[in-house]
């Protein structure tokens, strides 16, 4: 029964990190950076639920509020950070990224203080089958993870702009060529990328309602971990990834004796799946030309 | 002598602030002391750190968390000679110092080999992922290792307080040579080859994985070293002391400073280190949070600044090096010339290669060709 309960909380909190793990696989399959800020977009898209359920606006309404508020400042960002420095080293790419996502912490510590606040109107409550008590919210969440994953996957394969991005990722220039506006399928990317950063965001909060100035950046690590040992740019993988790493960290989280180190164990899967197999599950070697 | 100033310049600087505060020793407050031991800390954190971001081009986020390993080993290490020495754990000597020194150096280093291993064999940034993810495991596991203390912190080792900055500001400048010397030899040129252009300095038979693993190796070493330093100077060691933001403020010193420049880095870690201590008396309150912002736009301004394609033509008209040349420098000084032409003791800061590389042909109107390297600027 145990075995059970602990399988669907892993799958849905796996989903949450496939979620996650999904904008920062896109963005790096497209623009072949990291974004580091991509964990604090989830705190933002957090405190924004905050600002509007403390309002007493109805709960859907602030979800939806938040995720087009994610999505601006996502694109915003893409504008003003990351733009300017495309065919920049990527190394200088990847310390703006690194500076933005501190520049959010401390602006969401500057509106809201370092405390920590609690999100309320969330809570879906739960219900028992048999002796099994199950929490809706890790219904919805498992249930929606899987709807947005498929409806990615239909987007990508079957849609224009999802066929040009699948174009951009594999080759900027030639897609260019072909008549692509490659800085508009970068800013949907990140557009598509925030929103489910957003969306996580609220998930998480289903399943813990306190929000901090630094709530996005475990999971966004956590997440970019799934990416990673998924593969990373490679968009099946970064769901295997993190509906991996999420069944890991509840298991690993149940057993009290290991309970403590279950961040330490799920980095050190990163670790050893980087030296085993280094391009992840399901990513692709890439041979580098001069 | 003009070279030679300009080379051992950061050395006589620090080797003078050693004897004039020496000298003055008991008459040095002891918040002045505490400061130059946390000036010491930085710049050895801040120079290590700058060779692999500045000189490898690599990017490591858990250069904090060698430092915690560093700190944690050394300190423990001392605690338990003295113990078994019979003195109480508060009295450590000049040999328990260094032998911790050497612990911490050595533990750090094997961490940052092992780290490396998977990171650095690849193409990417993965280094940036590995050592993000290696900074928690050494959170998570110093906070729960009842040896170590655990939550709570553990207890340092105390060394005679007059002159721990001195031997502080001595480990600096042991680190400054130790990267300098790395960087002048013919190593130092495979490092930055491999920085410019992986591929280019792999067909010339630099072994790139070999070199990245020493560099980085090296530099968690020296962060190593900078974290026994710390464990005594401070008296408590606290695992959350040492995350992920800790990390990111010894980059904003290496990108302040400027990247692949070793003066640099030195000055941004005495500047930021001193703004650090004073801030908080200035920025009470709410406003504490004003520094924070302050290092996040510092990086991304810089950042952009130094390295948008747009921005180029700005740069090269308009930088720190032209004005000072216009100002203080003669027009045409042939000596100069000749001087600039093979320096081989100045690390090249940054070449961009595919520069170096084009060749572009140029016919002019009488139709002889000339090939004109290094002008034109390649396509990329």
């Amino acid at each position: 029964m145990n075995f059970i309960t602990n399988l669907i909380g892993g799958l849905s909190l796996g989903g949450i990190y496939a979620m996650i793990a999904l904008g920062y696989t896109m963005v790096y399959g497209i623009a072949k950076m990291l974004n580091f800020a991509h964990g604090d977009i989830i705190m933002v898209g957090g405190y924004t639920i905050l600002v509007f359920t403390a309002q007493s606006v109805h709960p859907l309404i602030a979800i939806a509020l938040a995720i087009v508020f994610c999505v601006g400042l996502g694109v915003v960002v893409e504008r003003v950070a990351y733009k300017p420095l495309r065919g920049a080293s990527p190394l200088a790419v990847l310390i703006t990224a690194i500076g933005v996502s501190y520049l959010l912490q401390s602006l969401a510590q500057m509106f809201f203080g370092s405390g920590t606040k609690m999100v309320t109107g969330l809570d879906l409550g739960s219900f028992n089958i048999g002796s099994l008590k199950i929490s809706v919210s890790t219904i919805v969440t498992l249930l929606s993870c899987i709807a947005v994953m498929v409806a990615l996957n239909l987007f990508v394969k079957y849609t224009k702009t999802g066929r040009a991005m699948i174009a951009v990722s594999e080759d900027k220039g030639a897609a260019q060529l072909m008549g692509i506006n490659v800085n508009l399928i970068i800013m949907i990317t990140f557009a598509i990328g925030s929103a489910l950063a957003a969306l996580a965001g609220t998930f998480y909060l289903m399943r813990s309602p306190s929000i901090y100035s630094t709530f996005g950046s475990l999971p966004g690590i956590k997440a970019f971990s799934a990416a990673v040992i998924g593969g990373i740019g490679s968009i099946p993988g970064a769901m295997l990834g993190g509906i991996l790493l999420g069944v890991v960290e509840v298991f690993a989280n149940s057993v009290s004796a290991i309970a403590p180190y279950t961040d330490a164990i799920e980095f050190a899967i990163l670790i050893i799946i980087l030296l085993v197999k280094p391009t992840g599950f399901l990513g692709k070697k890439r041979r580098e030309k001069v | 002598m003009m070279k030679f100033t300009k080379r051992y310049l950061s050395f006589v600087l620090i080797g003078l602030v050693m004897l004039v505060c020496g000298v003055q020793g008991s008459g040095l407050s002891a918040s002045t002391a505490y400061l130059l031991e946390k000036v010491a800390i930085s710049i050895i954190l801040a120079v290590s750190l700058g060779l692999v971001v500045g000189f490898l081009g690599e990017l490591s986020l858990g250069h904090a968390a060698f430092m915690c390993v560093g700190a944690y080993l050394g300190g423990k290490v001392s605690q338990l000679i003295v113990e078994a020495l019979g003195g109480s754990q508060h009295d450590s000597n000049f040999l328990v110092l260094i032998l911790s020194l050497v612990i911490g150096a050595a533990s750090a280093g094997l961490c940052g080999f092992i780290i490396g291993l998977p990171a650095l064999r690849l193409k990417g940034d993965y280094l940036a992922i590995v050592t993000l993810a290696f900074g928690e495991i050494v959170r998570v596991i110093f906070t729960n290792a009842n040896v170590f203390g655990g939550a709570q912190g553990m207890a340092t080792p105390r060394f005679d307080r007059k002159y721990l900055f001195i031997i502080g500001l001595a480990l600096v400048l042991a680190t400054i040579a130790i990267v300098q010397n790395l960087l002048r030899s013919k190593h130092g040129r495979a490092i930055t080859a491999i920085r410019d252009n992986e591929i280019a300095a792999r067909a010339t038979g630099i072994n790139v994985t070999k070199y990245k693993l020493t560099v980085f190796a090296v530099s968690s070493a020296l962060a190593g070293v900078a974290g026994v330093l710390y464990s005594y100077a401070n008296f408590n060691l606290q695992p959350s002391k040492f995350g992920y933001n800790y990390s990111i403020e010894i980059l904003v010193m290496v990108v302040l400073g400027g990247m692949g420049s070793i003066n640099g880095s030195i000055i941004a870690a005495t500047l930021i280190t001193y703004l650090n201590t004073k801030l908080p008396l200035i920025l009470t309150g709410e406003l504490a949070v004003l520094q924070n912002l302050f290092y996040a736009l510092i990086l991304i301004l810089l950042i952009i600044y130094n390295n948008a394609p747009a921005l180029k033509g700005f740069r090269e008209k308009y930088n720190f090096k032209n004005l000072w040349n216009k100002l203080f420098k003669p027009k045409h000084d042939p000596a100069r010339v000749r001087d600039d032409a093979a320096r081989w003791d100045v690390v090249p800061t940054k070449i961009e290669m595919n520069e170096v590389l084009s060749t572009d042909v140029v016919i002019d109107n009488f139709g002889d060709n000339s090939a004109d390297i290094g002008e034109r600027g390649g396509n990329k």
